[in-house]
Formats: C-alpha cells, sequence, structure tokens
C-alpha cells in the first residue's frame, strides 16, 4: 500500500534540532507538560485501564448483591449507585478514553504526520479527564450519595428525585464534553490538514476512516449532552420545568434529547473498534482487506443513520405509531451496512493463511460476538418486540456483548496488536492465549444466560429479584468474578511487555502493512518530522 | 494537498494545558457546591473555588495566547499550521450550533409537541381532562397547566433594535475585514471599534430587557417552558456576544497596541470574526423563533 525510506524521521527541522525534540524530558514534566502524541496516547491508555478495573469493581458488587436473590450486602440505594457510576465510568471512562489513546498513538503514525495537529490542546484534552472522574468518584462519598438514577439520568429521576450530588455529576459531564470535543476536533484536523503527500483519502487505513467518522459524532452529539445535563442542572435547581409537565415541559422531552446524543454515541463506542478489527484481521489472513471501499460506505452510512434511530430506545415511552414504525425501520436499516461489514472480515478470512496470535483470537471473537449483540439489537428493534423485551435483563446482555465482547475486545486485541511496537518488546503469547480464553469464556458465562432472565422478565436495574430468576443469577455471578479476575492477567501482561521480552522487529507482524510497521519498534519520539512519501 | 508540510511547528512542552485541567476541575468542583449552597441555603465554600477556577481559567488563556501569539509573530508557523487552526476553530463553531440546537429542539417540541398533547390533542383528551382541565394550548404560554401565569415578551421595540444592531454590527466588522485585507489601518481600527460597541450596547439593552421582564411583566426563569426556554436561550447567546465581544476586544488591543495581523496572515481576527457572525446567526434564529412567531 505505501512504500517509505524509514530514515525520514533523522532529518529534523531546524526547530526540532533547536529544542532537542527527538528524546523526552525526564521526571513529572514529561507527562504533565507534555505535548507528544505518544505520551498522551499512553496516558490516556493507562488512565482508560484505570478506570476499567475502578468500574469493574463496581460491577462486582453488582454481581455480589445479585449472586442471590435478597438484599445481602448494600443498600438499595447504593445498588443504584453503583449501576450508576459503573455505566458511566465504562462509557466515558474506559472506552472512549481508550479509543481517544489509540487514536494519539496510531493515527499520526498511519498517515505520516509528525504529531497530532494542535499537541498543547491534546495535552489539555487529556487531563481534564482524571479531574472530571475524580468529581465523579467524589461525589460517591457526599452525604447523600452518588448520583443513582442510572447512567441515562432519566428526568424526573436525575431533577425531582435526586440527590444533592447531582450537580457535581452535571458539571463533571460537563467537563468531560469538552474534553471529547476538544479531543475529537483535533483527531478531524489531523486528519484534514496532516496527511502525507500521496496519503489520498481512500488509502487512508481504515481505524483513521473510522476516528474521522467518530470524531464528527462526538463534535456533533457532546454538545447536546451538555445542552441536555444544563436542563437538567436548572430543572433541578432554579425553577425551570423542561421536564416537568405542570409548567408545560414534558419527561419525554428529555428521553428525546438525551438520547439524540445517546444513540450516536453507541456507535462512537463502536465505529473505532470497527477500525481495529479491520487492521488486524487482514494481518492475520495475509490478505488485503476485502471490500476497503464498501467498509468506508458502510461506516458513514452507520453514522449518518444513527441521527435517525434515537427513540428506538423509547419505544414504551409512548409515540405516535407512524413514529413507532419510522424509527423501528430506520433501525433495522443499520443492519445492512454492519452486515457489510462483518461479511467483509469474513471475506478477508476467506482461503487466508490464517495465524491466531491474541490479537487475532481477539478480533475473530469480536466478529462473533460482536454479531450476537447487532442480532439480539435487531430483536429489539422490532417495536411490539421491544415491549416485552424493555428494561429487562435481555438489554442488558444486548448492550453488553456489543460493548464488553465488541468495544472492549477490540481495545484489548488492539493494546495486543500494537503493544510490541509501542514498547519494543513482544508480548507473553502463553500468558496473552490464557487470557483470551479466560475471558472468551468468562464474559459468555456472564453475559449469554442474561438474555433468558431477561426474555422470562427479569427487570434490569434492581437489586432483588423473584425467586425463579436464582440459578441463572448465580451462574451469571461467577462468570462475573471469573471475567474480572481474568483481567488481571491482562495487567500482568501489560506490565510484563512494558519491561521487558523478546525484541520486536519493525514490521511486528509478517503480514501487518501500513505506515506505522515501517518506524522502528519502540518508534521515534516524533514520529515523521518530514513526511513519507506515500505510493 | 499538504505541500507546506516540510516542517510543521511542534510545540515545546507546555505547562498550560495541565493549569487549565486544575482551573477546569475547580471551576466544576466550585460551581456544583455553588449550586447547591445558594439553592439550598447551606454554608460551604463553593463560590471561592469558582472564583479560583474562574481566575486560573483567565491566567491560563492569557498566558496560552500570549505563547500562541509570540510563536505567531516570531513566524513559526507556516501555512498548513494555519489551516489547522481554521479548521479547528470551524469545528468548534459546529460544537456550539449543536449546543443551541439542543435548547432550540427543547423549544420545538415543548411548543410543536408537549403543549397541544397537555391540551388533548392526539390522543390525550381523556388524560388532558383529568390531569389539566383548565390548561388551554397557546403559545407564548402565559399561562402553564400547574397555573403559573406570566406575560410575553414583544418583539416589537427593544428585541427589534437589538436585532438592527447586531446586524449592523456584522455589517461593520465586514468593512473591518476589508479595510484589514486592503491595507487601510485606519478604517480597520474604527470598524472594530464601532462592532465591538455595537456588542456592547447590545448587551446593555439586554440586561435592560432581562429587569423589563423580572419587574413588569412577570417574566423569570421559572415561569414555565415559554420563560425556561426564553431566558436560557437568550442567555446562553448573551453569554457568547459577551464572550465574541471580549475576543474581539483583545483582536482590537493587539491591532492598536502591537499593530499586529497583516493583510495576509490575520488567523486570530478571522477567528474572533468568524465567532461573532456565528453568535450573529444564532441570535436571528433566536429573533424569529423566540420573540416573533
Amino acid at each position: 500500500m505505501s512504500t517509505i525510506s524509514t530514515d525520514t524521521h533523522q532529518h529534523a527541522g531546524p526547530h526540532d534540532a533547536d529544542h532537542g525534540h527527538h528524546h523526552p524530558p525526564a521526571g513529572f514534566k514529561r507527562w504533565f507538560y507534555t505535548t507528544n502524541h505518544k505520551d498522551i496516547g499512553t496516558l490516556y491508555l493507562l488512565f482508560a485501564l484505570t478506570m476499567f478495573f475502578i468500574g469493574g469493581l463496581m460491577a462486582m458488587v453488582i454481581r455480589a448483591e445479585l449472586f442471590q436473590p435478597g438484599l445481602q450486602l448494600v443498600q438499595p440505594d447504593f445498588f443504584n449507585q453503583m449501576t450508576t457510576v459503573h455505566g458511566l465510568i465504562m462509557v466515558f471512562g474506559a472506552v472512549m478514553p481508550a479509543f481517544t489513546g489509540l487514536a494519539n498513538w496510531l493515527i499520526p503514525m498511519m498517515i505520516g504526520a509528525p504529531d497530532m495537529a494542535l499537541p498543547r490542546m491534546n495535552n489539555w484534552s487529556f487531563w481534564i479527564l482524571p479531574f472530571a472522574f475524580a468529581i465523579l468518584l467524589m461525589s460517591l462519598f457526599m452525604e447523600g450519595g452518588g448520583p443513582g438514577f442510572g447512567w441515562t439520568f432519566y428526568a424526573p429521576l436525575s431533577t425531582k428525585y435526586s440527590g444533592d450530588s447531582t450537580a457535581l455529576f452535571v458539571f463533571s459531564v460537563h467537563i468531560m464534553g469538552i474534553s471529547s470535543i476538544m479531543g475529537a476536533i483535533n483527531v478531524i484536523v489531523t486528519i484534514f490538514n496532516l496527511r502525507a503527500p500521496g496519503m489520498t483519502w481512500m488509502k487512508m487505513p481504515l481505524f483513521v476512516w473510522t476516528w474521522l467518522i467518530t470524531a464528527f459524532l462526538l463534535i456533533a452529539v457532546m454538545p447536546v449532552l451538555a445542552g441536555t445535563v444544563t436542563m437538567v442542572l436548572t430543572d433541578k435547581y432554579f425553577g425551570t420545568s423542561f421536564f416537568d409537565a405542570a409548567g408545560g415541559g414534558d419527561p419525554v422531552l428529555f428521553q428525546h434529547i438525551f438520547w439524540f446524543f445517546g444513540h450516536p454515541e453507541v456507535y462512537i463506542m463502536i465505529l473505532p473498534a470497527f477500525g481495529i478489527v479491520s487492521s488486524i484481521v487482514p494481518t492475520f489472513s495475509r490478505k488485503p482487506l476485502f471490500g476497503y471501499a464498501s467498509m468506508v460506505y458502510a461506516t458513514s452510512s452507520i453514522a449518518l443513520l444513527s441521527f435517525l434511530v434515537w427513540a428506538h430506545h423509547m419505544f414504551t415511552t409512548g409515540m405516535p405509531v407512524f413514529a413507532e414504525l419510522f424509527f423501528m425501520y430506520c433501525t433495522m436499516l443499520i443492519a445492512v451496512p454492519t452486515g457489510v461489514k462483518v461479511f467483509n472480515w469474513v471475506a478477508t478470512m476467506w482461503r487466508g493463511a490464517l495465524t491466531f496470535e491474541v490479537p487475532m483470537m481477539f478480533a475473530i471473537a469480536f466478529i462473533v460476538l460482536f454479531t450476537i449483540g447487532g442480532f439480539s439489537g435487531l430483536m429489539l428493534a422490532i417495536t411490539p418486540a421491544d415491549f416485552q423485551y424493555h428494561d429487562t435483563y435481555f438489554v442488558v446482555a444486548h448492550f453488553h456483548y456489543v460493548l464488553v465482547t465488541g468495544a472492549i475486545f477490540s481495545i484489548i486485541a488492539a493494546a495486543y496488536y500494537w503493544l510490541p511496537k509501542w514498547t519494543g518488546h513482544m508480548y507473553d503469547e502463553t500468558l496473552g492465549q490464557w487470557h483470551f480464553w479466560c475471558s472468551l469464556i468468562s464474559v459468555n458465562l456472564l453475559f449469554f444466560p442474561m438474555h433468558f432472565v431477561g426474555l422470562a422478565g427479569m427487570p434490569r436495574r434492581i437489586p432483588d429479584y423473584a425467586l425463579q430468576f436464582a440459578d441463572f443469577n448465580a451462574l451469571i455471578s461467577i462468570g462475573g468474578f471469573a471475567f474480572g479476575l481474568s483481567q488481571l492477567l491482562f495487567l500482568w501482561v501489560i506490565v510484563k511487555c512494558i519491561n521487558g521480552g523478546k525484541p520486536a522487529t519493525n514490521q511486528v507482524w509478517e503480514g501487518a502493512e501500513g505506515l506505522e510497521w515501517q518506524l522502528t519498534s519502540p518508534p521515534p519520539y516524533h514520529s515523521f518530522t518530514t513526511p513519507p512519501d506515500v505510493k | 494537498m499538504a505541500k507546506t508540510y516540510q516542517h510543521y511547528y511542534v510545540p515545546e512542552q507546555s505547562p498550560w494545558p495541565i493549569v487549565g485541567a486544575v482551573a477546569l476541575f475547580l471551576l466544576a468542583l466550585g460551581a456544583g457546591h455553588f449550586v447547591n449552597e445558594v439553592t439550598r441555603d447551606k454554608q460551604g465554600h463553593g463560590e471561592y473555588m469558582l472564583l479560583a477556577g474562574v481566575a486560573l481559567l483567565l491566567f491560563m488563556l492569557v498566558g496560552w495566547f500570549r505563547n500562541v501569539i509570540d510563536e505567531s509573530m516570531g513566524g513559526l508557523y507556516s501555512d498548513q499550521m494555519d489551516r489547522s487552526f481554521r479548521q479547528g476553530m470551524s469545528w468548534f463553531i459546529f460544537s456550539e450550533v449543536m449546543f443551541f440546537f439542543a435548547f432550540f429542539g427543547a423549544l420545538f417540541y415543548a411548543r410543536m409537541i408537549a403543549m397541544p398533547w397537555l391540551d388533548g390533542e392526539s390522543n390525550n383528551a381523556m388524560t388532558a381532562e383529568i390531569l389539566w382541565p383548565e390548561f388551554s394550548a397557546h403559545w407564548p404560554m402565559t399561562k402553564t397547566p400547574g397555573g403559573i401565569e406570566t406575560t410575553a415578551m414583544p418583539w416589537q421595540g427593544l428585541p427589534l433594535y437589538n436585532t438592527l444592531i447586531l446586524l449592523a454590527s456584522s455589517v461593520t466588522l465586514q468593512f473591518a475585514h476589508v479595510a484589514l485585507e486592503q491595507g487601510k489601518r485606519l478604517q480597520l481600527r474604527l470598524m472594530l471599534l464601532l462592532t465591538i460597541l455595537l456588542g456592547a450596547s447590545f448587551l446593555g439593552l439586554q440586561a435592560y430587557e432581562y429587569m423589563h421582564a423580572y419587574q413588569d411583566l412577570n417574566l423569570r426563569l421559572d415561569s414555565g417552558i415559554y420563560g425556561n426556554t426564553f431566558f436560557l436561550l437568550t442567555g446562553f447567546h448573551g453569554l457568547h456576544v459577551t464572550l465574541g465581544a471580549i475576543f474581539l476586544t483583545v483582536i482590537w488591543l493587539r491591532i492598536m497596541l502591537k499593530n499586529h495581523f497583516t493583510a495576509h496572515n490575520h488567523f486570530g481576527f478571522q477567528a474572533a470574526a468568524w465567532y461573532w457572525h456565528f453568535v450573529d446567526v444564532v441570535w436571528l434564529c433566536l429573533f424569529v423563533f423566540v420573540y416573533v412567531l
């Protein structure tokens, strides 16, 4: 796809020579003052990993309480706070920052740029996040507890019936949004403006394409989320009635605005995953990606459709029949471009010279399990069927299949795939395989039975349940603990890989193609100070 | 593309981002506590934290922009860098558009859907009869289903003058831009000053209008959905006008004191101008949908 002379990074520009850019400064300043896309990428990834474990601990609390029917470990109020903050942390603290970290590390290397287009703003975007989540976590220790209204913070739960911590929740979401918007602007500008000569649109790696579209979605919907939380704030504290019928507003309005943000948001959490899988599958199939152009068009159409389907989250809330039909058909339409993607991944593997290293294992698991999540999504899209499934564990099963075995699996796959490039060492393949198989088995034990209890009528977001669900819930909890423990293996692999291991070659993987594999492992501090020629 | 790529400027390490992050932390945490303290009559230190956050944010903005201006004036930036800034600013304005979109969306939903339903339209006849028998749908909603009464703000008079003022300010700003490109520095200075003065008078009249609304019309932030959308839309718009006016003032001071910006190199001016035209367009939508219709 491209040829470059790998020594281009030796020719430093005048400014680089002046300031000694090729070596990171030592000490805390390196991380606090950095303008380097790799350092910032590392910070994002480590932050996401930390949040993944904190959010994971909350999931363990949830599963421990649900191990048996009845109330044994926590109060219902605290249980609600755990489900709420677990969701918020995993969405805004783990998945999104992990993807942004990958974007930071990879996009400049993939398009032949020296860094991100706006490096200082890049650092600001990152450092807002730890503070935002500090505020959110602090609110858990306030008098009256943290937010307990679910990550979707439906009004009037978040307005009339919420605690004093709501204001902290609102402002922490505000600054998270600022961080996401700045990060997204940076990604878009980098891709538009810093591609190496010859890197035309249809030569861009799919990870870059999917992130470009994701960034557009982020800039379009994060401000809408900011507007939503602002209305929650004024409704709760300043006497407005956006979501109160007595004042002429409507609680349903909340759901419309929230899901206008919320549905594109779920694609924000999956499109970069598509890009990752589209990078990994061709490498280990030793074949170019099947249907590159159709992948680009499919991603774009998924993004466009994501603005037209928000009310499928609200079928039981009530709306005119024509609206229910419109949103049902639009939602089902998304299965078409998604099907194109799954087909292309499978077609890429067809008659390839396959090998099954850990990144490929996670990518294949992604394809299978994400598709299961996609199918349960199709079931949920059928309006009359959704009347039955709505707010049951079936929904919980659905979105955990797309988010855990979808988004998180792709992030883990990406970590294994690019760790040798980032650190210069190969990870421990045996440990990695253990991590994969433990995760795969436990995650299905965790989430698959949720379909059954959901279809049988077990509602979500409750600390207690009817006796008939006891056996499945015990199994689910065992799966949950096992999945949580399995991730400690992941941590071990990462630490081990950072500290040493077999040296990685530049190309790392036999079938890997793209500009990032032509740099050294680990790559120079500034990837391409003069642009490579992409042929 | 990217012919000027050869030496894309990657700035040195900078303390400003982390200072900005701490500022936003203080601001968010302070605001969170402050909101509880003012509305619940509680004791606390939220306001000090909030003020410290604002002060630190201003300090950071001054320092950061000083760095960027020095680098730009020092000739470190290429045309490509200029494009990055322009694209970044355009996308930022797009994000602002989407922010206002949320509030306009709320307004349209409340007017076109929620209000008729509260009065029994669609299949809500029985619900309306039982819950809000007194309510009848009118926009502006001067009496809410719960019985809060208020008066609508007429569009004639002050809002109309404000519309003319903002439109005029966009025109004078355009004249300033043309003057800058033609090298007519005096005209640039005068027209930019005139733009800022028009912006300031808009804000003054807006403040007067708010007092009028509260004192004479009993139109308040908590006067039901009409007052909610009125004050949040005009309020956020006013906030943006304030920011835009500060932005233009900084540009004007740079021109007056340091003689910055040339006919070909004036991204800072351009960005401020884009921002100003953007708040102008938002106002036009506001005037039509909040005041007139």
